[in-house]
């Protein structure tokens, strides 16, 4: 397929008579109908279905028995296990189905019980009991366990949820958190690499119980096995022999008999003769006297020798996904030798070195599986707390007999995947992982940044190394992940976001695969020798990393393979493809895979015709039905680049194209989707939209209006872009907007617009533009102690004198919360609640204590007052009342305040200009915003003004239009729509100074533009001080605007009065206006004297006065205390 | 220099605006009350209740723009300033809410009222209008079955501006009926609402002017233009000719019998300039607008007639000329 079957040239003039392929109508309405059935965050919610309904009972079942060492009788057996629908525990073993929007607002978890059908022997009986509960598991929203699933606008609406949530987070103590897609090496696969100038074939494997790292490494021109469990290098020959192929012959033909590598192996054979290893049990004992020594020592292993210590290493360590059966090790000789055949290819032709970053040999690793792998090992901990429980009270004589089910705590597993989810620390003790920041929480600025975080993969690059590799734009990134939407700075390259239509894998079974594959011809390779899996015309194939035999026909078998996935007898993600230089043939069926649908193409034309999209207009066909029917297939990074993809219908060459891109928009990814004819900006400016847009204030749900978040903008006046685009459509953002549609007009104006400055009118503020609504919330907890004390709400306190109400309690209802609707100053109390001291008696005996409670109100902090929106009481998961009180501020854009276009054109309002001083044009039209021109120039973001000059025409037609990436409304139609309504075709307009009236002398570029406020705000950045805190120690002013900190005169600045030479300022700004500390000095001694006596001294005689810095005297202290004094030598001062 | 009568120009070139070579703006020009009051005219083309066009001929641009500036930012109308807030339990916050509720443009004459004193906390009938705003969303109760329509599952499920009652203060029921006051338009919709919303506000309109804040300005907007001309420089026949005729707005171009172009009425002209487009005439036109000649626009919000309120700034700047010259004879 891949192959070019291009005939010679007699067949080229035949291209030319046929006839055009005709552009299929309305293609991209196949994008709205993938994401109908994968939705946008469909990835994490797949891989966590996979997880609760299909691997927990695989990992329940691989950890099936627990035993006990004090009773060889004693057992427990799981035989099945369940994820259950969400609940919360009410206490006494009761429960209650919950929302998610009922865990959000009272701080729970949003989780499912997880519940096991256990077999076990109680006393001298058997006993079988269901549905018992071992842990609970997070539940992700829109799971298949959510009660959010198939549920409609309608019933989300009375979940208080948003239709348009994506789901896909969990919810943990309240906070929603995301499991970010995590990017690394694929697993169980060979790849070679240059490492400090030196060849290796490395193989990461890992099994279920084992992750290991196996490396062929050249060393002095021999080839070595180096491997974590070993301590030294163990030469090749030996491992072969150890392997059981002991004939150096035999070692040959596995690794191949060509004379270049029969010359390069000959010194490896040679040390093995040279250290007399013939035998495999002389191999073995090799290997076993390089064995690491093991800290812990069981019982049974002292009885074991190194030779069976290394057999097992050999078998179960190294190359631990080959598996071994019985102790042949044939097929993992083989596949050693491919190894060492892989280096040695690689030593002659680099080109056969692999790729680090090409990304066919990344994987995705998702939510689900990194369940997977915390589950696991709670598990096991789980089973092995229960065995050390067993093997205590089992021996001790009792009453009853025992029963395990009661010592079944489900704490340990709830709580470790709580901690992990919300802290995001992967620890995983088996394989001695530990991770962090695995988890975020989910950014609810806006609609956009919540699901442009859900499509973040993080990758485990390190971020401070200095390497471009892994940062660089990968060809084999193409269609995959967003080109654009990368953060600045140290994660440049390496946080990526996924791109529209990408799909993840989920693992499939493998042995339906590789039945299928010894139909189609696959010879098992344990029936042949080196001679013939070596031979020229074989081709080696894999399954998931692992040899799963030879065959002949290597085109045959990956034909049929093609064949039986687009007619859907196999899943529609496996994928095959043929590697020349190796001579193999890989299927994949693993998860973590990045895939994406592309419409196949078969003789020169697209399979999709315009019959079936219109049969999907008319809604009698979905996206299923194209792949049923084999018109579209998915394709995987590897198999994409053994196929020969069009991007539009008219790139399509008969003999080579084998597929066609669906919309080519589809590269870009959510966040970078937004900006309106992205192909004609510079492209940072395409990524410094993809960062801004996650800062722009607008909606962020439906129910934004019952969330009570610590911190939430909204816009007053959100609107829909003028200029839209087919991903703003399909990611519902015209539905929940961030930004509104400003009349610009490109031009200077007063000077008060440098630097990207903006002027704003101020008729169009007054009128609503930029208004913003910012909510924070306030919450306590009314804790409850253990010695029968708990904290209490006072009401409003009254002044002794007049009996009113003090200030800062004006607000509180009599309730001692704040009542909604009120006006909070500055220090004013929200919540006036006590607490009892920590240090009290129980109260039991005798008369009750009088007990101090001291107050510990929660008052408001902020320069502008806010008012109050809501109050919630409720109880939280420890049974304590919860008190949530939600704070709204209106504000009105002003100078200083951030906008920014969507096109990585930021700026802050320099100036607003009452409505009058705008210029005008003929309509009378003022802009809302004028922007300097020299923005232009150096931004190269022409996206921009064809956004405005698409706006304008759309704001005249009635209708919008379309900025799509590679696509949308042409400059040429949207000018003529211009021209029909009477304007210039340029979008230039005649305007009118306000201020002289006259015509200004230049044409104006004016019309509408999408521009974003963004969260930043001078409100929030404001920031002086006179006098004010300083910290305890230093008695230096303290930092930061939060602390009411004071301005630092830093040392750049220091040097340049330094420079000056003011001696004074100098004097006065870093000791007189910071810590000036007079402190008594004996002049006799020069050491710090107190209150006028020198100690050392035993007089008063010579102490004098110095102003000095108190941090100063701090280090003469601090010296001090660690026997070097600091002496003072005293002078008279002028 | 070319005198006022000349019909000072300025030219639209293809990529700038240009004045005539010898032009030096009309700022230079020593204001002469005699000439002035000789050419200058006021020609009324259009007037409506809400709109009016009218040219203002022989003029400085200095005085049309003070009349523009005046009728946006300092003729007083009356809006609603303070809204007291007793019950509000949409889902509109209390601040959204009173900003709405300002920007309702208001049916009263703001020259019968006075402005309100600074330190004033209590309003008068002479400078205050007070209304209140109290409606209850509740479900219908005679709903048809079946019908999922808002309007048949509750009643007064939006609120409009025709639902603000007017409360009169003092004398105010004498002097005013009850038809002069009150919101201009009744189909503003201020808010949304489902059973349980509720609203219950006491509104209070005071006068005040348009740069204070713009709900107070008593026009949506004026301004001016300046009388666009199109002279062909050679003559123009055929397809050339409906091709400039497509370049104008409709009614600018004519083409007369056989087919040669002529300007019909410039007047109404966009001053698109989209001749440039096409090479082989664009040689063939000079577009043009005349310097003096101000064709001003004047949309009323409603409150007052537009020729009230032009009238209304041309008082306000004679108070302002007034005033000034009293400061400089009694300096």
């Amino acid at each position: 397929m891949g192959e070019i079957n291009k005939k010679n040239n007699e067949w080229e003039s035949t291209k030319g008579l046929r006839e055009p392929i005709k552009c299929l109508e309305d293609k991209w309405k196949l994008v709205p109908s993938f994401l109908q059935v994968k939705g946008l965050v469909k990835q994490h919610i797949d891989s966590f279905n996979y997880f609760i309904n299909v691997e927990i009972k695989k990992i329940v079942q691989a950890n099936e028995k627990v035993f006990c060492d004090a009773d060889p009788l004693f057992y427990i057996k799981y035989l099945n296990a369940y994820v259950g629908t969400p609940d919360l525990e009410e206490g006494f073993n009761m429960t209650k189905p919950t929302t998610p929007h009922e865990c959000r607002l009272r701080d729970m978890t949003y989780s499912a019980p997880i519940t096991v059908d256990i077999e076990y022997i109680r006393g001298n009986q058997r006993v079988i009991k269901n549905k018992q509960l071992i842990g609970r598991m997070p539940l992700m929203l829109r799971s298949s366990n959510c009660v959010l699933t198939n549920k409609s606008d309608f019933e989300l609406a009375q979940l208080n949820e948003c239709p348009h949530d994506p789901g896909g987070y969990f919810i943990i103590r309240g906070q929603e958190k995301v499991i970010l897609i995590q990017e690394q090496l694929s697993r169980n696969r060979m790849i070679v690499d240059e490492f400090k100038g030196a060849i290796q074939c490395q193989v990461t494997s890992s099994t279920h119980e084992k992750k290991t790292r196996t490396n062929v490494i050249v060393k002095n021109g021999k080839y070595v096995l180096r491997h974590n469990a070993l301590s030294d290098d163990i030469p090749i020959a030996v491992a072969f022999k150890a392997m059981g192929i002991c004939s150096d012959q035999e070692i040959m033909q596995l690794v191949g008999s060509d004379d270049s590598i029969a010359k390069k192996m000959a010194p490896c054979i040679m040390d093995c003769h040279n250290l007399k290893i013939f035998t495999q049990n002389q191999a073995l004992a090799y290997i076993g006297s390089k064995l690491k020594v093991k800290r812990f020592q069981t019982a049974n292993a002292k009885a074991r020798t190194p030779v069976d210590e290394a057999r097992d290493l050999l078998a179960t360590t190294i190359l631990a996904h080959v598996a071994v059966e019985n102790y042949n090790f044939y097929v993992k000789a083989i596949y050693l030798a491919i190894m060492v055949k892989r280096v040695i290819e690689a030593e002659t032709n680099k080109a056969a070195i692999d790729d680090p970053d090409y990304y066919g040999n990344k994987r995705l690793e998702l939510a689900g599986s990194l369940l997977a792998l915390m589950f696991e090992d709670l598990f096991k901990r789980f089973n092995w707390e229960l065995k050390s429980i067993a093997d205590k009270i089992i021996p001790k004589v009792k009453a009853a007999p025992f029963d395990v089910v009661k010592h079944m705590r489900p704490d340990l597993i709830a709580n470790g995947l709580f901690t992990a989810i919300s802290t995001g620390n992967w620890t995983i003790k088996r394989f001695k992982m530990e991770r962090h920041g695995v988890t975020q929480v989910l950014s609810r600025l806006s609609y956009i940044s919540a699901l442009g975080m859900m499509t973040r993969v993080n990758s485990q690059f390190e971020k401070t190394r200095k390497v471009s590799g892994p940062r660089s734009l990968q060809p084999s990134q193409w269609g995959m992940l967003c080109p654009s939407d990368t953060p600045e700075g140290e994660g440049c390259g390496l946080v990526k976001n996924l791109a529209l239509m990408t799909h993840i894998t989920t693992e499939c079974s493998e042995e339906p695969i590789s039945r299928l594959a010894c139909n189609a011809g696959v010879e098992d390779v344990r029936l042949l020798g080196g001679e013939e899996i070596n031979h020229p015309a074989v081709y080696m194939v894999f399954l998931n990393g692992n040899i799963l035999g030879v065959t002949r026909q290597y085109k045959k078998l990956i034909k049929i393979f093609r064949m039986f996935r687009r007619r859907g007898l196999i899943s529609s993600f496996v994928s095959i493809y043929p590697n020349h230089n190796q001579r193999t043939v890989y299927i994949c069926s693993d998860g973590g895979r990045l895939c994406r649908p592309y419409i196949i193409v078969e003789k020169g034309y697209p399979l999709v015709q315009q019959i079936h999209i219109n049969e999907l207009n008319r809604g009698i066909r979905k996206f299923q039905d194209f792949l049923n029917d084999g018109l579209i297939e998915y394709l995987d990074v590897n198999e994409e680049n053994d196929s020969h993809i069009a991007t539009v219908e008219a790139e399509i060459d008969p003999y080579v194209t084998t597929h066609l891109e669906i919309e080519p928009f589809t590269i870009l990814g959510v966040c970078a989707g937004l900006v309106p004819y992205p192909h004609h900006n510079q492209s940072p400016r395409n990524t410094y939209q993809c960062a801004m847009g996650k800062q722009a204030m607008g909606t962020i749900g439906y129910n934004q209006k019952n969330r009570i978040d610590t911190l939430m903008y909204n816009l007053v006046y959100p609107q829909c872009p003028m200029v839209k685009t087919r991903t703003i459509e399909l990611t519902n953002f015209d539905k929940l907007p961030a930004g509104q549609n400003a009349t610009v007009a490109v031009m200077s104006y007063s000077g008060y617009d440098i630097e990207d400055a903006l002027i704003l009118n101020r008729a169009s503020i007054d009128r609503g533009y930029g208004r913003c609504l910012v909510y924070k919330s306030a919450k306590t907890t009314m804790k409850r102690y253990s010695n029968q004390t708990s904290d209490r709400i006072l009401g409003p306190s009254r002044d002794a004198n007049t009996g009113k109400i003090i200030k800062v309690h004006d607000i509180l209802d009599t309730d001692g919360i704040a009542a909604p609707g009120e006006m909070v100053e500055n220090r004013q109390v929200l919540i006036n609640k006590q607490m009892p001291p920590a240090t009290i008696n129980p109260i039991g005996q005798g008369q009750p204590q009088q007990i101090d409670y001291k107050d510990v109100p929660i008052t408001y902090k902020g320069p502008v007052e806010s008012y109050i929106e809501k109050v919630m009481v409720s109880s939280n998961a420890e049974d304590a009342f919860l008190i949530k009180i939600l704070l709204r501020q209106t504000r009105v854009p002003e100078i200083g305040d951030k906008f920014s276009s969507r096109h990585g054109q930021k700026g802050v309002t320099g100036l607003i200009v009452q409505q009058e001083d705008m210029p005008f044009n003929d309509r009378g039209i003022c802009p809302d915003m004028i922007m300097n021109p020299h923005g232009f120039p150096s931004r190269m973001t022409v996206g921009k003004t064809i956004e405005l000059l698409a706006g304008k025409a759309g704001l005249m037609e009635g209708k919008f239009h379309y900025g799509t990436a590679f696509g949308g409304s042409k400059v040429k139609d949207v000018c003529n729509e211009l021209e029909k309504h009477g304007y210039n075709y340029h979008g230039k307009d005649i305007f009118y100074s306000g201020l002289t009236g006259e015509p200004l002398e230049a044409y104006i570029y004016s019309g509408p533009v999408y521009y974003q406020k963004l969260k930043h705000m001078v409100q929030d950045k404001m920031h002086a001080r006179a006098r004010g805190p300083r910290a305890v120690l230093t008695r230096q002013p303290t930092e930061g605007r939060s602390r009411d900190g004071g301005l630092r005169l830093g040392e750049m600045e220091r040097d340049c009065l330094i420079g000056y030479g003011a001696s004074m300022l100098l004097m006065e700004r870093l000791m007189l206006a910071s810590d000036a500390f007079s402190a008594d000095i004996c002049g006799a001694c020069g050491r710090l004297a107190s209150r006028a006596w020198c100690h050392a001294c035993r007089s008063s005689a010579a102490v004098s006065t110095v102003e000095m810095p108190y941090a100063c005297k701090l280090l003469f202290q601090e010296l001090a205390s660690m026997n070097i004094v600091p002496k003072l030598t005293l002078k008279k001062y002028c | 220099m070319p005198k006022l009568e000349e019909k000072p120009r300025i030219f639209l070139e293809e990529y700038r605006l240009k004045n005539a070579a010898n032009d030096y703006g009309m700022a230079d020009e020593k204001w002469n009350f005699k000439k002035f009051a000789k050419n200058f005219r006021i020609v009324i083309v259009r007037l409506d209740k809400f709109e009016m066009e009218f040219d203002l001929i022989g003029i400085q641009p200095a005085f049309a723009n003070a009349f523009r500036r005046l009728m946006l930012s300092e003729v007083p109308s009356m809006a609603i300033e303070k809204v007291m807030i007793t019950n509000n339990t949409s889902i509109i916050q209390d601040e959204v809410l009173a900003h709405r509720l300002g920007l309702i443009p208001l049916k009263a004459d703001p020259r019968l009222f006075e402005y309100r004193p600074e330190d004033a906390t209590e309003g008068t009938e002479f400078d205050t209008l007070e209304f209140s705003l109290k409606v209850k969303c509740t479900t219908n109760k005679s709903q048809p079955k079946d019908s999922y329509r808002t309007e048949d599952l509750y009643e007064n499920h939006s609120v409009y501006s025709s639902q603000i009652k007017w409360h009169p203060i003092g004398n105010q029921t004498s002097v005013y009926k009850e038809t002069d006051i009150g919101p201009v338009h009744g189909d503003i919709l201020i808010s949304k609402m489902r059973p349980g919303h509720e609203l219950d506000l006491h509104l209070i309109a005071v006068k005040g002017i348009g740069k204070d804040h713009a709900k107070f300005s008593p026009v949506a907007t004026a301004s001016y233009r300046l009388l666009p001309e199109v002279t062909l420089t050679r003559e123009i026949r055929g397809g050339q000719a409906s091709i400039l005729q497509s370049c104008f707005s409709p009614g600018v171009i004519g083409i007369d019998s056989d087919g040669k172009a002529f300007v019909k009425d410039a007047r109404y002209d966009t001053c698109s300039r989209n001749v440039y487009r096409y090479e082989d005439i664009k040689d063939a036109v000079i577009l043009s607008r005349v310097r003096n000649h101000f064709i001003f626009n004047v949309e009323s919000v409603g409150a007052m007639p537009p020729n009230v309120i032009f009238v209304e700034a041309v008082k306000i700047l004679r108070d302002k000329c007034k005033s000034l010259l009293d400061e400089l004879n009694n300096f």
